[in-house]
């Protein structure tokens, strides 16, 4: 049996549990079983490294919980309805329960879809709750990884599980959409009908593309039996594998945390896996699976019955596709089309169908994708990061992120325009117009108002190291002259403000640099302008000296030094983790 | 005889001629021509017709002319309505939408200011002033004892028909420079067939010809049967497909979980 | 480092600036000026403390896991003898009863055993925190120093280095291997040549003498019958010869709307002055965008909206794009009609019609200003 690799050594604080002679009806009688497990499995030396493996707490962390356990209520109901459903195109004459539909030729797909929500007992609730799920699945994945890109988790040593998230929110889009398309009804196969025209309208490949996935015209009789396979088979396997990786390697790393005191880059502070973070972690699973079937029960969603079976000359005002789509679908919307599509000689080059198909998904995850690299390339910074950063500390990358945000938000709005117009009373026209400009505006206004917050709260923080806190209290001195007390704050709160690693802004390389050549050279003065803008506003922590000579002026001479356990005696009550530590007499300024 | 052969080259003779056939065809088609143009069903009086012109002349003059006739000026667009018949005055005036309380894209539903027997007058004056559609009698228009065939082919031709502009729902939908297809949810049959029967404003018009009474039938069938009927998953979110149920994931769905993110991770209350 | 900047905390652009190796980060005074205080001292819960606290969690804990038991026995209730066409009404809330009894059993019990369990962590577990000690991701120096003269060696004993045209016709097998599993994936769909396309995509249902019917209906429509204003949905009579999936491909091709305008208001190109019959015009209902069917007609601006993407034709000037991503104009099916008055088709669409793709030949789509 080939040794596990060990990433721990005899934890200082954790000691191995024996279990005492007494032990209760648990270990009786699990011994047992347990036994007979690791004379076949080595269940113990595989278990050990992470029996007791710590995890740290935080509201933040349970996003790509969210996700995960969505995903498994996915399997579960999927399975429930792979029972019932018949993916196939074939014509066939409703005769089912449902009376508005009575009689009218629709496929088996959709006349299946009908049984499960009428004939079938909690049929209606699993395909409420496996949509719901599927929602929640991409809703969570995205708040995750923007999670992960504001606190700067993607650094080193976890580059490779951020492009497993990349992966898999690509992943988790497709499989949506192919999955609300299998009932073949009307909303649904409207969105397969953009989706044979815009691979259609593809240059050169295009009609070849499409017979290929259509076998022939759309739609064809094929389209749902292939959806079906993907949906059911291939992507789950492939979102299982990336899952597997990217928890397995969320183990391996360990977990990052906020800084805080005592906590540093080489430690990990937390709950242990057994019993407490288990017991929260798999109370969270049947809370997302209690809200998922609470919320399949309670909010309708997709009514296939009231949109109808699939008809190419039917369609519904207000035809959108499912949220996470909802920005290709406003791309395309707003895309301006005459003028936009080349006619030469006998070839069309529909650019103004190709370029929103194209250009925002490819820009979306090729641009996270590659975005670790990018910073790393700028700053140069090789070392592991365990600890997080409070998005004000890195002000651009935060402006970037939000700039992201603002154009898949206003790509997004687009993918709404008719029902922005309905529902505000507005032309349409003028909604498309708005959102023509601000998808390149709007970014760019977003980054700038994001950096100078950030700054500003940078400001904030500084102004709490040299100064204290805020504590309200006016006073005047005998001269007239009015001030606010400030009250220092708890080192442990000091000690939280000054941990994040810094990057600094570099000069263009002169000639003491070092040796580059020629085109080495003119990339290296990319990297330091890159630097600069990244870098040149952002505010740095204060030096020692520099807190000690703030703490000085503060206590007029008092001679306290920082560290020293600097308290102010009163009982600040923070409540945060810092507890003050008492005992150090200050000659401070009364209540 | 004499009297008339012995003045029949008198200057005045050729005159006198023209005028006797011009009153004598103009007799014979006063008997002959049917009277006031009045729809056959409802049977509209002389007396609804003048009190409609009077009506008229007040509340919708100002824009359709005093005739009718219809007029076009930068700020007023007062189409003529010689032709559209009792059943567009029965659906614009019951519904509110006329008069229009200004000149703009869209005549909004509003509270109607005129009562029953007024638009009953109204009616009668602009179907007199030329033919089209008459008001639809109730067995027209009443959805009654249809099958469940029938009300399913009413919905086939609600999905082919209307739903493009009106949405799968009859919810409404969007029109170009901020016109919009109104909601069809609670409207009464009556004003459906009207509807489709005049074609009002931008909305196009679905002759008993092609769309035949019978089919109109049953798409009124389909309509208050869907909209009596329960929502069987659960709150309808609004009706308006999957925009508003992405909304509702993340509101309620993120929401209420990283609520409960925040429970459990919350170090909650210390005892010192 | 002036004043302000002493305040402000902005710091100089540096020359250069070292990072430190792939080892984690150390503590230098110039980094990091606040030295760690230690993790706080543990704070007791109420709990903790105060036995009768802890019985109260342990009654609220067993409660909630108690209840479950309940419900699942609720929703076998439910699921047996609720019918399926109860419904609940309440408020804003018109449910299917059994639906909603279902769903409420169900997620009530798993969402309490979700909250006793939280509850037990937060409240009786022993929240003392813990601290592990991270390693660096790479691997120890002897592991790698192992793996590096393990690899030289098993290198050294496959012969490779030696006879290097292994190495190269392995590399060109593997290579190759790949292309029957390509080339197994051929007959995925029909080939578009240009045979295949004239057959399929540019060709619809449509020919001279193919009456016009109502969608759904499939009566067929005089031309008499069509007042302006009108908006008919059709399709070639001949569409009701076929089923399944023939007939939805060929519906997604040959539906059409017919409308009639006054033609005195309507620009009519001398080229198509026999297109139409008194102002009925018919065109494609496919959008040439991305293939929506359309029929959003607005009578008095004659435009005709599709709900997709909002591409805007106006029906008034030969279906020429006015707003939106469709860059080809709506292509226009020439009728006429026949001995008895109905509305017949003179021949197939001129264009092929729906989404453009790239062999399509476009120049003789109706373009503003042609003739």
């Amino acid at each position: 049996m080939p040794e596990p690799a060990v990433t721990v050594p005899e934890s200082s604080s954790v000691e191995a549990q024996v279990p005492k002679k007494q032990a209760g009806p648990v270990f009786r009688i699990a011994r047992g079983p347990v036994r007979w497990a690791d004379e076949r499995l080595g269940v113990a030396a595989l278990v050990r490294p992470y029996f007791r493996k710590v995890f740290p707490d935080h509201w933040s962390f349970l996003l790509g919980e969210i996700a995960l356990y969505s995903f498994i209520v996915l399997l579960l109901s999927g399975v429930f309805l792979c029972i019932w459903f018949k993916p196939s195109m074939a014509e066939v004459e409703y005769e089912g329960s449902y009376q508005l539909l009575h009689g009218l030729p629709m496929s088996e797909a959709f006349a299946s879809t009908l049984a499960l929500s009428f004939d079938i007992r909690g049929g209606l609730l699993l395909r409420q709750m496996h949509h719901w799920a599927a929602m929640l699945f991409v809703a969570a994945m995205l708040a995750h990884s923007l999670r992960i890109f504001f606190t700067g988790a993607f650094r080193k040593p976890r580059e490779i599980n951020w492009l497993l998230g990349v992966g898999l929110l690509a992943l988790g889009i497709f499989e949506g959409f192919f999955g609300y398309s299998l009932p073949d009804d009307l909303l649904s196969g409207t969105g397969m009908r953009f989706f044979d025209g815009a691979v259609r309208a593809t240059p050169v490949i295009g009609t070849w593309v499409e017979f290929f996935v259509f076998a022939g015209q759309f739609p064809g009789d094929l389209i749902i039996p292939r959806l079906y396979f993907l949906h059911i088979l291939l992507i789950p396997a492939l979102i299982l594998a990336l899952v597997a990786a990217h928890l397995a390697l969320v183990f391996y790393h360990k977990h990052t945390q906020f800084p805080g005191p005592g906590r540093t880059e080489d430690s990990v502070v937390g709950y242990p896996v057994f019993p407490v973070y288990a017991a929260k972690a798999g109370g969270f699973f049947f809370i997302v699976f209690g809200v998922l079937t609470l919320m399949g029960a309670l909010m309708q969603i997709n009514p296939v019955w009231v949109v109808g079976p699939y008809n190419p000359a039917q369609v519904s005002a207000g035809s959108q596709p499912d949220w996470y789509m909802g920005f290709a679908e406003g791309a395309i919307r707003i895309m301006p089309g005459p003028g936009w599509e080349w006619h030469i000689g006998s070839t069309t080059w529909s650019w103004n169908v190709f370029i929103p198909l194209a250009l925002p998904m490819t820009l979306l995850f090729v641009g996270m994708a590659l975005y670790p690299f990018i910073e790393q390339w700028v700053t140069g910074d090789r070392s592991e990061h365990h600890l997080l950063d409070r998005p004000r500390n890195n002000p651009t990358r935060t402006g970037l992120g939000v700039a992201a945000m603002t154009w898949y938000a206003v790509l997004w709005a687009g993918g709404g325009n008719d029902l922005i117009a309905t529902q505000f009373d507005v032309s349409l026209n003028a909604v498309t117009w708005v959102l023509r400009v601000a998808v390149f505006v709007a970014p760019i206004v977003a980054f700038l108002i994001t950096k100078r917050v950030c700054i500003g709260l940078q400001r904030s923080d500084h102004d709490r190291l040299l100064h204290g806190a805020e504590t309200g209290v006016i006073e005047r001195d005998p001269s007239g002259r009015y001030s606010e007390r400030h009250r220092p704050i708890s080192v442990g709160e000091q000690y939280a403000l000054t941990q994040q690693s810094e990057e600094y802004a570099l000069l263009p390389a002169g000639d003491g640099d070092g040796e580059y050549r020629d085109r080495q050279l003119r990339l290296e003065q990319l990297r330091r302008r890159a630097t600069r803008f990244y870098f040149v506003d952002t505010l740095h922590k204060p030096t020692r000296a520099e807190l000690e000579e703030a703490a000085a002026h503060h206590h007029h001479g008092a001679g306290h030094e920082i560290g020293a356990g600097h308290g102010d005696g009163h009982g600040n009550g923070h409540g945060e983790d810092g507890a003050v530590i008492p005992g150090t007499e200050s000659e401070h300024l009364a209540p | 005889m004499r009297f008339l052969s012995s003045r029949r080259r008198h200057p005045a003779a050729k005159v006198a001629l023209l005028l006797f056939a011009l009153f004598v065809l103009g007799g014979l088609y006063n008997v002959v021509a049917p009277a006031e143009r009045v729809s056959a069903d409802n049977g509209y009086s002389q007396q609804q017709v003048d009190e409609g012109r009077k009506l008229f002349a007040v509340g919708c003059a100002s824009c359709h002319g005093l005739n009718g006739e219809g007029q076009t000026t930068d700020t007023i667009q007062g189409p003529s309505l010689i032709g559209v018949g009792a059943a567009a005055v029965d659906f614009q005036v019951s519904t509110g939408r006329m008069p229009m309380s200004r000149p703009g894209e869209q005549a909004p539903v509003k509270p109607n200011r005129y009562s029953d027997e007024e638009i009953a007058a109204l009616a009668a004056y602009v179907a007199s002033l030329g033919p089209g559609p008459a008001i639809p009698t109730e067995t027209e228009y009443n959805p009654e004892n249809l099958s469940e065939e029938d009300l399913a082919r009413g919905g086939e031709l609600f999905r082919t028909n209307c739903s493009a502009c009106h949405n799968f729902q009859g919810a409404g939908g969007a029109l170009p420079d901020g016109r919009y297809a109104p909601s069809l949810i609670g409207l009464d049959s009556k004003r459906l067939y009207l509807a489709m029967l005049t074609g009002p404003q931008q909305m196009p018009v679905f002759s008993d010809e092609v769309l035949t009474p019978e089919d109109k039938r049953v798409i009124i069938g389909y309509l208050n049967e869907l909209h009596e009927r329960p929502q069987d998953g659960g709150l309808a979110l609004g009706g308006i497909g999957p925009v508003s149920e992405g909304l509702w994931a993340w509101i309620v769905g993120m929401g209420l979980l990283v609520l409960f993110a925040v429970w459990i991770t919350a170090k909650g209350a210390k005892a010192k | 480092m002036s004043e302000e900047d002493r305040d402000t905390g902005a710091s100089p652009l540096l020359a250069s600036h070292d990072h430190h190796g792939p080892e984690l980060t150390d503590h230098d005074p110039a980094h990091y000026p606040v030295p760690d205080p230690g993790h706080p001292e543990h704070l007791p819960r109420l709990t903790d403390v105060d036995p009768k606290a802890a019985d109260r969690a342990t009654r609220q804990v067993a409660f909630f896991f108690g209840m479950v038991p309940l419900l699942a026995i609720g929703f076998a209730v439910v699921y047996f003898a609720v019918p399926g066409d109860w419904f609940f009404d309440f408020g804003p809330l018109r449910a299917n009863a059994r639906n909603l009894g279902l769903g409420v059993t169900f997620g009530l019990s798993l969402l309490f055993i979700g909250i006793g369990a939280v509850q037990w962590a937060r409240t009786l577990m022993s929240d003392e925190e813990m601290v592990d000690l991270r390693h660096g991701a790479t691997s120890k120096p002897e592991d790698q120093q192992w793996m590096l003269t393990e690899l030289d060696k098993t290198v050294e004993e496959s012969k490779l280095t030696r006879r290097k045209i292994i190495g190269r016709t392995l590399l060109a097998a593997l290579g190759f291997v790949f292309v029957p599993m390509l080339v197994g994936l051929a007959d995925l769909g029909p080939w578009p040549t240009k045979k295949k396309r004239a057959e399929t995509i540019e060709k619809t249902l449509w020919a001279e003498g193919v009456r016009l019917v109502n969608d759904v209906t499939f009566a067929p429509i005089k031309a008499d019958d069509i007042e302006i204003g009108q908006l008919v949905n059709g399709e070639p009579e001949n569409l009701q010869d076929l089923h399944g999936a023939e007939f939805q491909i060929e519906k997604a091709k040959a539906a059409i709307v017919v409308v009639r305008m006054d033609p005195n208001t309507i620009q009519i190109p001398a080229s198509r002055e026999d297109w139409q019959v008194g102002g009925i015009l018919c065109y494609s209902k496919i959008c040439t965008h991305v293939g929506c069917p359309i029929s959003l007609w607005e009578q008095q601006t004659h435009h005709l909206l599709c709900p997709c993407h909002q591409s805007t034709f106006d029906l008034g000037n030969s279906g020429v794009v006015i707003f939106g991503p469709a860059a080809r104009s709506l292509p226009q099916l020439p009728i006429t009609t026949d001995a008895e008055g109905y509305l017949v088709a003179r021949s197939d669409f001129t264009v092929p019609v729906g989404p453009s793709y790239f062999e399509r030949d476009s120049r003789q789509d109706y373009e503003e200003g042609d003739n």
